[in-house]
């Protein structure tokens, strides 16, 4: 027995499926259950997490419902795989935020933008907030350089410690590989496992979402976010060593490297998150972890709001709009930074320690 | 839907729609009528993982060549030469171009699985397993435009002078009605699910027996053809039986339900008595007799028995094993009379003679001075926690069939083929296999009969 229900229903899915292995070509996760022959609580939330929810498992298993074996691998390992980020979250206290994700991020967005459009109208006139700014440093007459670097990077820092901490716990759970330690090959094969989304395809034909055919489209919609996000990080990043290394500030013209990544990216957050949400909105409920709706259409909706807002600052900077937005864009982001050790986004850390695992766990079966 | 079609086919599984492709291919226009409701769409089909293809070279897959001749031995060895070679050494030439014909038509390979590397050089595993086979095909066949119909129980079939006139169906919602078609593709199965009819010939233990398969097997359009003057083939009293795990569902329990253990320990009856030797043969090779074996013991049932030494020896299990710390203990949650297991143990193990245990080949571990002996792997059970698993016997398929030939026609009583009828996979199999079974080959008489039916169902069709 487990610490919980759906860890119980896991171990026995486990069980009939390592009885059984006709999926095991499809994915990671049944090779790695077949080196296994029970399952700790740490064994599960590994497998739950190597998971991509393809589906293909789903519809490719005879004995799913309505037989009564009632095997139902991609919903028991997304429900197991959200109440794991839930068990390792750092603060313990925090973890409860999980549960009502949607509602919590919700309200912390509402709060942060409302927070930056307040302060920026107390700190400036209104000639200031509505007036019309061009030229470099046009920004930072709304809020100086400074005390935004210095507010995103605590935010920004404590993200990064909670993540660490939350996945430091997951790793020492998830015991130590079999056979395996933590080296570089492991780690460069998990960064290409994730990077390419190798698990999402269902086995090779592609993934199922709506119904038995395999015609999803959410590997496409993840990369446009994913790699949308990461150039709107990598913009930040250019930007921010152009500030202190060459002394330019922002804005920058258009064809300037900050904001063609951070046009490209911000078209990834816009199309990706908008597929992902119509691909979530026609999933077949019986591939749905209902309970996590909220947390899953928070972060789609978070990574949204900070495309859109940053896409708007971008084409409206020179009007009276800039002030308004520039508040909407900053508080987006600084919700979404906020949030992250306590919603979906951990979901790709996760993942990525989890394929890490996979990855030592194969190089020592191959060597053995 | 049309009221008359080209080709209709009846059944569901691989060989039907083997059938119903390539008659569309074709250019007919096609039915396939499953009576299943969709989830158990398929038959056997749902349940099987393999296939056996001849080539001439190893695949991306396959580890190693595969000769037409080394089939044909495989087969002969398996039936005992109760086959027919004209047919059988077709249906083995025709193999080696279903391992690319099925691919075309969306099925993927995949090396063997986990546990099953016996069969790396002659079988190719479908990925994702039978049923992702199955959806393949019907993915395939829907867009080639073949209409399908499930929960479509076929009631009658209308023959004269053995041609097919029509088929009767008995639908869920729409009620009664009359399907037309040019010709028939008979591809629904055995009648392993269907209990009345095992009765016949094995009495009321057939009560006993647990179904492997769905339970919509039940011979329906077997019986029809045969009652309608068509030729039968195989041993009607023959089936393919494993032993499976006595707590599994009466039907559908599928491969998981199978156990592999029997070399590891010792199998008894109800009264706490061996009754065969354990250690034959290599386990692939004997897998199969022990479903025969436990329905000839008293009610039934049977127990493999070991010991915690083997329990990572073979492949994890459903069901876990019941555990007692004495044999007593063991007998007790068994229901079997303590002192009699306590003796049949004792015995076994006093007549264990020393040897090297390898479990890969035949090797020295022997009894010596008991009836039934243990030939191989034969070791002391003497390390609790006691282990066993009560198994019964579980019923794969049958071997009753109706009479084809190379055209997968369907021959009449009287010898000469049906001028429309044809016929694909297990509902056919006895012809290929008189008795005895080779892993992968029902699926390879599916596909190939499958393919060589639909073709010509619709060339008489479009003639």
């Amino acid at each position: 027995m487990h610490g919980t229900r759906i860890l119980d229903e896991a171990d026995r899915l486990m069980t009939v499926c390592n009885s059984c292995r006709y999926c095991e070509g499809l994915c990671a996760v049944f090779p790695a259950m077949e080196m296994r022959r029970a399952f700790s609580d740490g064994d599960l939330n590994y497998l739950a997490n190597l998971c991509h929810s393809c589906g293909a498992c789903y519809v490719d298993c005879q004995f799913s419902p309505p037989h009564e074996f009632n095997v139902n691998v991609p919903k028991t390992l997304a429900v197991a795989r959200a109440e794991s980020y839930a068990a390792y979250a750092w603060p313990q206290a925090l973890s409860g935020a999980f549960a009502r994700n949607g509602l919590i991020i919700s309200i912390i967005a509402a709060l942060s933008m409302a927070a930056f459009i307040l302060g920026f109208a107390a700190l400036n006139d209104r000639s200031v907030l509505f007036g019309i700014h061009t030229g470099p440093g046009a920004f930072y007459k709304l809020m100086p350089h400074n005390a935004m670097a210095a507010l995103f990077s605590a935010a920004f820092l404590y993200a990064i410690l909670a993540l660490v901490m939350s996945v430091r716990a997951f790793w020492r759970d998830i015991g130590p590989a079999i056979g395996g330690r933590a080296d570089g090959g492991s780690m460069f094969q998990a960064i290409r496992d994730a990077g390419e989304l190798r698990y999402l395809h269902g086995g090779g034909v592609g993934c199922y979402n709506e119904d038995d055919r395999p015609t999803d489209r959410r590997k496409l919609y993840h990369h446009l976010t994913f790699y949308g996000f990461l150039l709107c990080f990598a913009a930040t990043s250019v930007a921010t060593l152009y500030h202190y290394l060459l002394g330019r500030e922002a804005p920058y013209p258009l064809w300037d490297l900050p904001v063609v990544l951070g046009t490209l990216g911000g078209i990834g957050l816009i199309v990706g998150p908008v597929g992902l949400f119509v691909a979530k909105s026609r999933r077949a409920p019986e591939l749905l972890d209902e309970n996590r709706y909220g947390m899953d259409v928070g972060f789609i909706a978070m990574l949204f709001l900070t495309g859109l807002t940053g896409m708007l600052l971008l084409i409206l900077r020179e009007t009276a709009a800039m002030g308004p937005l520039l508040a909407l864009h900053l508080g987006a982001v600084f919700a979404l930074f906020v949030t992250m050790p306590y919603g979906k986004f951990v979901h790709g850390i996760y993942r990525f320690v989890a394929l890490v695992r996979y990855a030592q766990e194969r190089r020592s079966e191959a060597g053995s | 839907m049309s009221s008359k079609y080209d080709v209709l086919v009846i059944g569901g599984g691989n060989a039907a729609l083997c059938a119903a492709i390539s008659a569309r291919r074709g250019g007919a226009s096609v039915l396939v009528l499953e009576g299943a409701p969709k989830f158990y769409r398929g038959g056997n089909t749902r349940h099987t993982r393999n296939m056996r293809c001849a080539h001439d070279a190893a695949t991306e897959i396959l580890t190693g060549p595969y000769t037409e001749e080394e089939f044909w031995k495989d087969l002969l060895l398996v039936t005992g030469g109760q086959t027919d070679e004209e047919l059988a050494r077709h249906m083995i030439r025709e193999s080696k171009d279903i391992l690319n014909w099925i691919v075309e038509q969306g099925v993927r390979w995949q090396p063997s699985l986990g546990g099953t590397l016996s069969l790396g050089r002659t079988n190719s595993f479908f990925l994702g397993g039978g049923r992702a086979m199955l959806n393949a095909l019907y993915l395939t066949a829907e867009r080639l435009g073949v209409d399908v119909e499930y929960d479509a129980e076929v009631t009658d079939l209308v023959i004269e002078d053995g041609m097919f006139l029509a088929a009767r169906l008995k639908r869920p919602i729409r009620g009664e009605t009359e399907i037309r078609a040019t010709s028939l593709v008979a591809a629904a199965g055995g009648f392993e699910a269907n209990i009345e009819w095992l009765k016949q010939y094995w009495g009321e233990a057939a009560d006993n027996f647990l179904i492997r398969g769905t339970p919509y097997n039940r011979g329906s359009i077997l019986k029809m053809l045969l009652d309608k003057g068509v030729q039968e083939v195989g041993d009607p009293t023959q089936c393919h039986a494993v032993a499976i795990d006595a707590r599994a569902p009466k039907f559908d329990g599928g491969i998981i339900t199978r156990h592999d253990s029997v070399v590891f320990g010792i199998v008894v009856n109800k009264h706490a008595q061996r009754f065969y030797d354990e250690g034959e043969d290599i386990w692939p090779k004997r897998y199969a007799i022990w479903g025969r074996l436990v329905a000839a013991q008293p009610d039934q049932i049977a127990y493999i028995i070991f010991d915690s030494t083997v329990v990572t020896s073979f492949m994890p299990t459903l069901f876990p094993p019941i555990a007692g710390q004495t044999i007593a203990e063991l007998a007790g949650k068994l229901e079997l009379d303590p002192a009699a297991l306590e003796k049949t143990i004792t015995e076994f193990n006093a007549a264990v003679r020393p040897g090297t245990f390898d479990h890969t080949i035949l090797d020295d571990c022997v009894t010596e001075g008991i009836t039934p002996p243990k030939t191989h792997w034969a070791r002391k059970i003497e390390t609790p926690p006691y282990l066993a698993y009560p198994v019964r016997p579980g019923i794969t398929f049958t071997y009753l069939g109706t009479r084809v030939n190379k055209e997968a026609r369907i021959l009449m009583a009287d010898g000469k083929p049906s001028a429309n009828m044809f016929a694909a996979g297990e509902i056919m199999a006895g012809n290929v296999l008189g008795k005895g079974y080779a892993a992968g080959m029902g699926m390879t008489i599916g596909s190939v009969f499958g393919r060589i039916a639909g073709r010509e169902a619709a060339r008489h069709a479009k003639n």
